[in-house]
C-alpha cells in the first residue's frame, strides 16, 4: 500500500478518504483537517488566548499538539476527577485519574507549555464515582457537568478567549445519533462546532470535528504522544459507546457515512432546530445564588451537585464502588461556574 | 504471533503469516475501531505479519457522555 501524496510506503489506510498515507503525509493531513475546521467555522483568531481542555487521552493531547504546531498560543486545563483512586491495584480502572493526569503533565513538560490543574476531590470535596452516586446521577453525567462548569470558570478566571475541546467526528456523530433517535430538538439546535461566548459563557470550539478517533489515535502514536489508552472505567458499556459502535458498523459498510451524517446535518438541518435552542433561554439566564454562574434555576447544576455529593447523610447511604470520597476540600464552598452550559453533550477524552 | 489486546489487557497467540486485515477478521474486531501497531509503528491492513511478530491491537473508541 502506497501513500496517496508521495508514493512512499503507507502506514495507515483511511477508507473514508479512499486513501492511504505515509507517516509524514498523515501528520500533515491531520493538521490540515484541523486548520480547515478552524477556518470553516471561524473558531479561532490568531490573537486568541486558547485554553485546551485536557484529559490525558488521545483527542485532547492530539488537539493541543496540533494547535501548538499551527501556531496558536494555548495552555491546558486538566481536571482531576478522582476516578479509580480507591480501586485496588491490578483491578480494572485502578488509578485511572492518576494515570491520565500524569499523561497530561508529561505532555505539557515535553512541549514546555503551561498546564492549569483543578482537583475535584481536593478542591470540591468529592470524586466522580462517589459524587454521582450521592447525587443519583450517571457517572458520565456528573463528570460532564463538572467539566463544563470548571472549564468555563477557569477560562473566565484566566481571561482566556476560547476553550477548545477534543470532541472529534465520532463524538459529534454519536451525540447527533443519540439526539436524533430521541428527537431532542433543543440539543439538536445547539449541536454546533462553535458555541459563541457571552452572558457568562466563554466561547467553546471543537477543532477536531473533521477527524475521527482512529485518526487521532494514529496521530498520537506517530507523534510519540504517550496518552492514556485504557478506557475510563465509568464509561464502560454506556449508551454513547453503543452509538459509536453502531455508527462504526455502518461506516464499515459505507465509508464516509459518519462524516456525511454530521456535516450534512450542519449544512442542511441544524438551522431548522436553532430557534428551539434559543427559545429555551428566552427568559434570560439568572445568576446562581451560590457561585454567580449563569443558570436557569436558583442554584446552578454544579453547585447543586457539590451540595449533594458532599452531604454527609447522602454519603452515608452510598455504597462506594470505584473511588473513595475525600472530604474537606480546600475551597470548602463550591467555586463558580456554569451548570447550564449550552450545547451540553459528550465529554471528550 | 503474539497479539496484545486491551480493555481488558490480555494476550493471544495466532498463527502466521497472516495479513493484518485477516487477523482482525479472525479476532472479530472491526477495522474502524482499532489500530495495529508493530515495533512502535502502525501497520496498514495489507501488511503480512510473520509468525514470530508481536503486535498490539489498540482500541480507539473512547469517551463518556453526559
Amino acid at each position: 500500500m502506497r501513500c496517496r501524496r508521495c508514493r512512499e510506503a503507507a502506514v495507515i489506510e483511511l477508507r473514508q478518504h479512499n486513501a492511504a498515507f505515509c507517516a509524514s503525509c498523515f501528520l500533515r493531513h491531520c493538521r490540515e483537517q484541523v486548520r480547515r475546521a478552524i477556518e470553516q467555522f471561524s473558531m479561532l483568531a490568531s490573537s486568541d488566548r486558547v485554553l485546551v481542555a485536557v484529559s490525558g487521552g488521545k483527542d485532547s493531547l492530539g488537539l493541543w499538539d496540533i494547535l501548538l504546531d499551527l501556531g496558536y498560543p494555548s495552555e491546558g486545563l486538566y481536571v482531576g476527577l478522582g476516578i479509580g483512586d480507591g480501586t485496588a491495584e491490578g483491578e480494572p480502572g485502578s488509578g485511572y485519574s492518576r494515570s491520565s493526569g500524569a499523561a497530561a503533565r508529561a505532555f505539557a513538560a515535553a512541549r514546555g507549555v503551561r498546564l492549569v490543574e483543578i482537583d475535584l476531590p481536593g478542591d470540591y470535596g468529592f470524586d466522580v464515582p462517589t459524587g454521582a452516586a450521592a447525587a443519583r446521577r450517571a457517572p458520565c453525567s456528573a463528570c460532564g457537568l463538572s467539566k463544563r462548569h470548571l472549564f468555563n470558570q477557569a477560562a473566565l478566571d484566566g481571561r482566556y478567549d476560547v476553550v477548545a475541546t477534543g470532541h472529534n467526528l465520532d463524538d459529534e456523530a454519536a451525540v447527533l445519533f443519540g439526539n436524533t433517535l430521541r428527537w431532542n430538538t433543543e440539543y439538536l439546535g445547539r449541536q454546533l462546532p462553535v458555541l459563541p461566548g457571552g452572558d457568562g459563557f466563554v466561547k467553546k470550539v471543537k477543532p477536531l470535528v473533521r477527524l475521527g478517533e482512529r485518526e487521532l489515535a494514529a496521530y498520537c502514536v506517530l507523534r510519540g504522544i504517550d496518552y492514556i489508552v485504557e478506557e475510563c472505567p465509568m464509561a464502560a458499556g454506556n449508551r454513547h459507546l453503543g452509538y459509536k459502535e453502531a455508527l462504526n458498523a455502518i461506516e464499515e459498510r459505507s465509508p464516509g457515512a459518519k462524516h456525511a451524517f454530521y456535516f450534512e446535518f450542519l449544512a442542511r438541518a441544524s438551522t431548522l432546530f436553532r430557534p428551539l435552542a434559543v427559545a429555551e433561554h428566552e427568559g434570560g439566564l439568572a445568576r446562581c445564588a451560590s457561585c454567580g454562574s449563569p443558570t436557569t434555576g436558583e442554584v446552578c447544576a454544579f453547585c447543586s451537585l457539590v451540595a449533594r455529593a458532599t452531604d454527609p447523610d447522602r454519603l452515608a447511604a452510598v455504597s462506594v464502588g470505584l473511588g473513595r470520597t475525600r472530604r474537606g476540600g480546600r475551597r470548602g464552598v463550591p467555586g463558580g461556574a456554569a451548570g447550564s452550559a449550552p450545547g451540553g453533550a459528550s465529554v471528550a477524552g | 504471533m503474539r497479539v496484545l489486546l486491551r480493555n481488558p489487557r490480555r494476550e493471544v497467540e495466532v498463527g502466521g503469516p497472516l495479513r493484518v486485515g485477516a487477523l482482525l477478521e479472525r479476532l472479530g474486531i472491526p477495522q474502524e475501531s482499532v489500530l495495529v501497531i508493530r515495533a512502535d509503528t502502525l501497520v496498514p491492513h495489507d501488511t503480512v505479519l510473520a509468525d514470530d511478530d508481536t503486535v498490539e491491537v489498540r482500541p480507539v473508541i473512547s469517551g463518556g457522555s453526559s
